[in-house]
């Protein structure tokens, strides 16, 4: 781990570019997850603001940004939407709470249990519902909508080749919204579907009944928040982490996000958690440590002061064609070769994460349901004891425990055998506990009735060490 | 006699070759050292994040495709070492190189991107132009 001095002031320069960069590319998406979630673009934008700003110093990843995600948005939708804003600033609140409670549980360490391929099929899916969240906004509206979602996109898929200092959607934008203007054009603008206020955010106590009832009704959406926004962030810290060389302290930043989540609360933000898409952005344009987000946040909320008025006449296919292009970055595109390569189990994982969460709307449900599905294929696999024969020794391949027993016992108890001694070797299998032994004992106790000796050879230390301990006069022979 | 010689390695044949040349400058002197350098594209580290279930096995798997050129050197002979560098490939190689002061780089003529080199033109030409030291480019 570098010293904080260093992870605040080791590259001055790379970070303060990097985080102008960021800042601009940061702007279309906190708008367009703010739509998502159905609020004004101001909740999205203020929370990019504190979040990144707190993240800075709280955070246990430098050079990774923090802000409103299209991952937490699209699971605030139903609270917003029944309750209102002030349930979501509350729920914010609540979400911090929780999260810091993990990073005190060392929650790091469980989440190594995720299996990629629930990670493959949370980013997956994450793709799809921003995705789905963009059709309402250019399908059927008008052939102009689809004009202009196609420029952007070809804007932003060819600018990069020819401009590398500027980021290719900021360009789309400002041209794009120019052209909008002085052609008279009829788009629906983002000024439509919300209002931009040119000021500061300001301290705020969520305008709710502080009960029991009130609890109730944000308590499951800030555990969901919680879980999507730490496997969000640490799926991101890790890949910060590979593309710097540098290790990050896991449990530091789950605290960092709660912390950053209690702050957006009390600013009237929604909650946010680490970006894929815009910390590589970040690493990419030469940032490295804690100022590169620091100035990100910073100048988010310096553009906004100054252009708020400009950004209400951004067109919307202007946004959605950007936001098309954030799905097709966020999309693992490597997941068709993994499904026709990867074992069937982990397939089947990944295919049901996507299903659950596309189904559910909520990216929590599908992390959960992906690592109980693959605990439960987990254990089966392991469960199974196969015996294979060579004239009369007999292979246990497989691990011996309570759950794989029956397999083993079976064999033995069904198999007819031709010679009076035998030997079961244990050079492929390990004895895990008190079931093992007693399997063990049984399938000698069986075999013996039918006349056979058993002779167990090549038992592991440890088994031999469970073995004797828990037999222990009987083990003289 | 070169002391330090670079090897740009990314698991394509032509590194492979590159290698084979590199092994013959390098086997004229017993001082002579191979370096071997694998660039980890940015936009790579998140797939391989995802497709990898540690940092270990990640590391593994990038071990894995430079293991032809490793296993060329080591029955060679030739002292070598590996490393592994993370950026855009034609950039970061000749930063290294250049921090590094390596006295050779060798590098295959075309890696495995055939379109992108269409688009931006070849990782190893623009290699040789930046790099302050002579560069070897293997057909």
């Amino acid at each position: 781990m570098q010293s904080l001095k260093q992870q605040w002031f080791g590259n001055i320069r790379g970070d303060i570019l990097s985080g102008l960069v960021v800042a601009l590319a940061l702007i279309p998406e906190a708008i367009a997850f703010s739509i998502i979630a159905g609020v004004d673009p101001m909740v999205g934008l203020y929370a990019s603001f504190t979040m990144a700003v707190t993240i800075a110093f709280a955070g246990g990843r430098p050079g990774m940004i923090s802000a409103a995600t299209g991952a937490m948005a699209l699971v605030m939708v139903p609270l917003i939407r029944d309750y209102g804003l002030e349930y979501l600033f509350a729920a914010t609140l609540l979400t911090g709470v929780i999260q810091i409670l993990f990073g005190l549980l060392k929650v790091a360490k469980l989440m190594k249990f995720i299996p990629n391929a629930v990670m493959i099929g949370f980013v997956n899916s994450l793709a799809i519902l921003i995705f789905m969240a963009q059709v309402p906004h250019f399908i059927g509206i008008s052939n102009m909508t689809y004009v202009f979602v196609g420029i952007t996109l070809l804007l932003v898929y060819t600018l990069p080749r020819f401009i590398k200092v500027i980021p290719a959607p900021l360009i789309a934008i400002v041209s794009l919204t120019i052209v909008a203007i002085f052609s008279g054009v009829n788009l629906r603008t983002i000024g439509d579907l919300g209002t931009i206020t040119q000021t500061l955010p300001s301290f705020i106590i969520p305008d709710v009944p502080f009960n029991l009832e009130t609890f109730k009704i944000i308590f499951p959406f800030s555990i969901s928040l919680a879980i999507v926004g730490l496997v969000e962030s640490l799926l991101t810290s890790q890949i910060v982490d590979d593309m710097t060389a540098t290790e990050s302290n896991k449990n530091q930043e789950a605290r960092g996000q709660g912390i950053a989540n209690i702050v957006t609360g009390f600013f009237g933000g929604m909650a946010g958690c680490a970006m894929i898409g815009q910390s590589v952005i970040n690493v990419k344009s030469g940032g490295r440590g804690r100022l590169s987000t620091l100035v990100a946040g910073i100048f988010l909320m310096f553009l906004i002061l100054v252009l708020g008025d400009l950004v209400v006449k951004i067109p919307m296919p202007v946004l959605v064609g950007i936001m098309i292009m954030v799905c097709i970055g966020t999309f693992d595109w490597t997941s068709f070769k993994y499904l026709a390569k990867a074992p069937r189990t982990d397939a089947i994982v990944m295919l049901t994460t996507v299903v659950s969460v596309v189904w559910t709307h909520d990216l929590s449900k599908g992390v959960i349901a992906g690592v109980i599905l693959s605990a439960v294929f987990f254990v089966v696999k392991i469960s199974s004891v196969k015996i294979t024969q060579e004239n009369n020794r007999y292979y246990v391949n497989g691990q011996l425990f309570f759950a794989s027993t029956d397999s083993f016992i079976d064999f033995f108890k069904y198999n007819d055998f031709n010679s009076s001694t035998i030997q079961i070797d244990f050079s492929n299998s390990r004895i895990w506990d008190d079931s093992g032994v007693g399997a063990l004992v049984k399938v000698e106790d069986l075999l013996k009735e039918k006349g056979i000796e058993v002779e167990v050879v090549e038992l592991d230390a440890s088994s031999k060490k469970i073995l004797s301990k828990l037999q222990g006069v009987s083990s003289s022979h | 006699m070169y002391k330090h010689i670079l090897l740009a390695a990314d698991g394509s044949e032509n590194a492979v070759r590159a290698a084979k040349e590199a092994i013959k400058i390098a086997a004229c002197h017993e001082d002579s050292m191979i370096e071997i350098v694998y660039v980890v594209d940015f936009d790579q580290s998140k797939s391989d994040v995802l497709h990898s279930s540690s940092s270990e096995a990640r590391n593994l798997e990038r071990r894995k495709k430079i293991a032809r050129v490793e296993q060329l050197i080591k029955e060679s002979n030739v002292s070598y070492k590996v490393t592994f560098l993370h950026g855009t490939p034609g950039p970061e190689i000749v930063k290294y190189a250049n921090e590094q002061q390596a006295e050779l780089v060798v590098i295959g003529s075309r890696g495995l991107n055939s379109l992108q080199e269409m688009v931006l033109g070849s990782v190893s030409h623009k290699v040789m132009k930046r790099v302050n030291c002579p560069a070897l480019i293997v057909k």
